[in-house]
């Protein structure tokens, strides 16, 4: 009999039972809350007079909707202006308290991006089941933890039952062989990724990311690369549990206490994929060969390396593609055969959960320092994914480089990725990215997304357009990856 | 939830790869906290012309001519018919709200992204995976034949053409009992507490760290 893998592991040790019909009921460890998907699942809740299971298996934060200048969040919720966000955001915190449910508010210090805040506060174990109505919660699997996005009624499901319906995924392998070139980073290796398997090529699969670039990376850097499992049509992503994963985790709140800790990191160091577990399907990459990434399109996996161009759609393979690579190019305003290095930008946004931890916060700040941006540039801005990173930054000093450079440096929250809040894109302008989806209309009405590395987002707004990081000068980005 | 009955629908084909979900229901649209009203905001940037609004009345709201569900020919549609990839991105259940607000009960298409999958049968809408020169021939049809109507029956898993012709689909059997008979998933789920306070039990003394609050 072959061994387990890591996802076979985890799914074995959170099994409640196995029903007849090819579904299971899994216990769920941990649920974050956000104000956008919960609010119908505590209606649901009270109109069946129903309590939550166990109420400290959730934390809830106000992340999507919340303002991120620093005048408007002195007001705490009054400050959000638009009266809809409002009442979502008040609602969450209405039904937190209603409910006993532990909730960072809008200006606790601990609030932020929820998946920024769970990993920070150790309230992501290794070994744990994670869930939430939030389809980046794939997140969460750097830790060696179970963790996928659910619909809003899943989210009343598992605050009812502390279970999940769900179903047995495939085993995926990812292996990204090699040492990663300067200035490359975890965002190129998932970009790199979803450009290689396509935005559905995950699609039934727990995809496990493997390989010595990607134990080489810090959690930081293995957190973007499993939150974008989903942009490969992927629920889950893993990465094995090492002493990068423990030392990271050691005295956060959340974390095991001293007592604990020993049996603890004894039953993390189990959580990798046996050397003899089959994989359904296993895909390679050569980390030498993955250079800064750019998309050019309307999918994630519209994406190149920064020396590339702009594809020309009659080159596609078949007709489905070649017609959603014309609309593409069509919705970017872009040419067949364009460099990616001549595409101009209007907005550049650092932030989100896929990149805005105080390490991509260093990464950019090191290509900025004592730079200018571009004046064709309307408006660059730097949004940390929480407070805790923001209070870092400043105490490094980075929020002075950012602003001395002329990017605005705000406050937490989900902000311009999906333009929830205030922050948003005008029809037809480029904006070069750190988030995640690059989808029609995704950071504003009309809105062009590329999506780019926090290093490469630096430089682009320094140079009006997209340059590839690798070439500036050794003391600006050439340490990009570093930390 | 209601209990999905056989019945026979207009079909309404979008002819696009990889619809995801923020096309289907434009963000500004999930700050509702309610499950219903979704529907005249379904496709929004597709159907409507200008930027839409939360709260707005879509009647006084330019229609974009070209796109198919302004068609005359596809109102009343309850089959949607897309290409593969349908519902791929976030895990906003308003995608599947806005789909059944909007009289959508079936959507059939080549390959449906997972998490989307599973919030549509919690929302009653069947979804259906034909093979992609199956989904070809029907959006061939679909579009030579006005009035086009598919017979969609759950319990023998068969969509029927008005030729006649039987296409066959997978679907799994948990699901489909749900849907034909209305089912809650909490109610059934608790049927099993007994079993989950006993995992949770093992599980705690197992791994006591799992449950740790801060001090």
């Amino acid at each position: 009999m072959s061994g387990q893998t890591l996802y076979d592991k985890l799914w074995n040790q959170h099994l409640v039972k196995q029903r007849d019909d090819g579904t299971a009921l899994i216990y769920i460890d941990r649920q974050l809350l956000h104000e956008v998907t919960s609010p119908q699942a505590f209606e649901g809740l009270r109109l069946a007079n129903r309590k939550p299971w166990r109420l400290d298996a959730n934390l809830a934060t106000p992340d999507h909707n919340v303002p991120t200048t620093v005048k408007e969040r002195a007001e705490g919720n009054s400050g959000i202006k638009d009266p809809v966000s409002l009442i979502q955001v008040q609602t969450l915190d209405d039904n937190c308290l209603a409910f006993g449910i532990e909730e960072f508010k809008i200006n606790d210090p601990r609030q932020g991006i929820v998946h920024v805040v769970g990993p920070e506060q150790g309230a992501t174990l290794p070994g744990m089941t994670v869930v939430c109505g939030d389809s980046h919660t794939a997140t969460h699997g750097a830790f060696g933890a179970l963790a996928h996005g659910i619909g809003t009624s899943e989210v009343e499901h598992v605050l009812a039952t502390q279970c999940l319906l769900a179903q047995k995924m495939k085993n995926m392998q990812v292996r990204v062989e090699g040492e990663l070139g300067l200035g490359v980073t975890a965002k190129d290796v998932v970009l790199a990724i979803i450009g290689k398997i396509g935005t559905a090529g995950g699609t039934g699969y727990a995809i496990e990311f493997a390989g010595s670039a990607i134990e080489s990376l810090s959690m930081e850097g293995r957190m973007t690369v499993c939150n974008m499992a989903i942009e490969a049509g992927a629920r889950v992503g893993l990465i094995a549990v090492d002493d990068t994963t423990i030392n990271y985790l050691a005295e956060r709140p959340f974390a095991p206490t001293a007592e604990q800790w020993g049996a603890a990191v004894a039953d993390w160091r189990n959580l990798v994929s046996d050397a003899d577990a089959q994989f359904d399907k296993v895909v390679v990459l050569n980390a030498e060969e993955i250079e800064p990434q750019v998309s050019w399109g309307t999918s994630p996996e519209m994406v190149t390396g920064i020396s590339g161009q702009v594809p020309d759609p009659k080159a596609a393979l078949d007709e489905t593609v070649q017609r959603s690579h014309a609309r593409a190019l069509e919705y970017m305003g872009l040419q067949a055969n364009q460099k990616i290095t001549d595409i101009k930008l209007d907005k550049v946004f650092i932030g989100s959960c896929t990149n805005s931890r105080i390490e991509d916060l260093r990464e950019a700040a090191k290509v900025a320092k004592g730079k200018k941006v571009a004046d064709s540039i309307k408006l660059a801005m730097v949004v940390p994914g929480s407070g805790l990173v923001k209070r870092q930054a400043e105490a490094e000093g980075l929020d002075k480089i950012f602003t001395e450079a002329g990017f605005e440096w705000r406050e937490p929250g989900c902000s311009m990725c999906l333009a929830m809040n205030a922050d948003k894109l005008g029809a037809g302008e480029h904006c070069a990215s750190t988030s995640n989806r690059n989808f029609e209309g995704r950071q504003g009405y009309g809105g062009r997304t590329h999506l780019v590395s926090p290093a490469m987002a630096a430089a682009a707004a320094i140079a009006g357009h997209f340059v590839d990081v690798r070439t500036l000068p050794a003391n600006d980005a050439s340490h990009a990856q570093e930390a | 939830m209601k209990k999905f009955e056989r019945f026979e629908g207009v079909v309404a084909p979008l002819d696009r790869a990889n619809v995801d979900t923020d096309l289907i229901i434009p963000k500004q649209f999930l700050k509702s906290i309610k499950r219903t009203g979704f529907g005249v905001n379904l496709f929004d940037e597709l159907r409507y012309l200008d930027e839409g609004q939360p709260g707005q009345d879509c009647s006084q709201r330019p229609l974009n001519p070209d796109f198919v569900l302004n068609q005359p020919r596809y109102q009343g549609a309850e089959v949607l018919l897309a290409r593969r990839n349908f519902g791929c991105g976030s895990s906003r259940e308003h995608a599947p709200w806005a789909l059944e607000d909007f009289g959508f009960k079936v959507v059939i298409a080549p390959s449906f992204a997972d998490i989307f999958y599973n919030n549509a049968f919690k929302n009653g809408i069947l979804l259906i995976t034909l093979a992609e020169e199956e989904v070809d021939r029907l959006f061939a049809e679909a579009d030579a034949n006005e009035g086009y109507q598919l017979d969609v029956d759950l319990e023998h898993q068969r969509v029927t053409t008005p030729s006649g012709e039987i296409l066959e689909f997978e679907v799994d059997e948990f699901r489909k009992h749900c849907l034909l008979n209305g089912l809650d998933d909490i109610g059934i789920t608790l049927q099993d507490e007994e079993a989950i306070r006993s995992f949770e039990e093992t599980h705690r003394q197992q791994r006591p760290w799992l449950f740790r609050q801060p001090a």
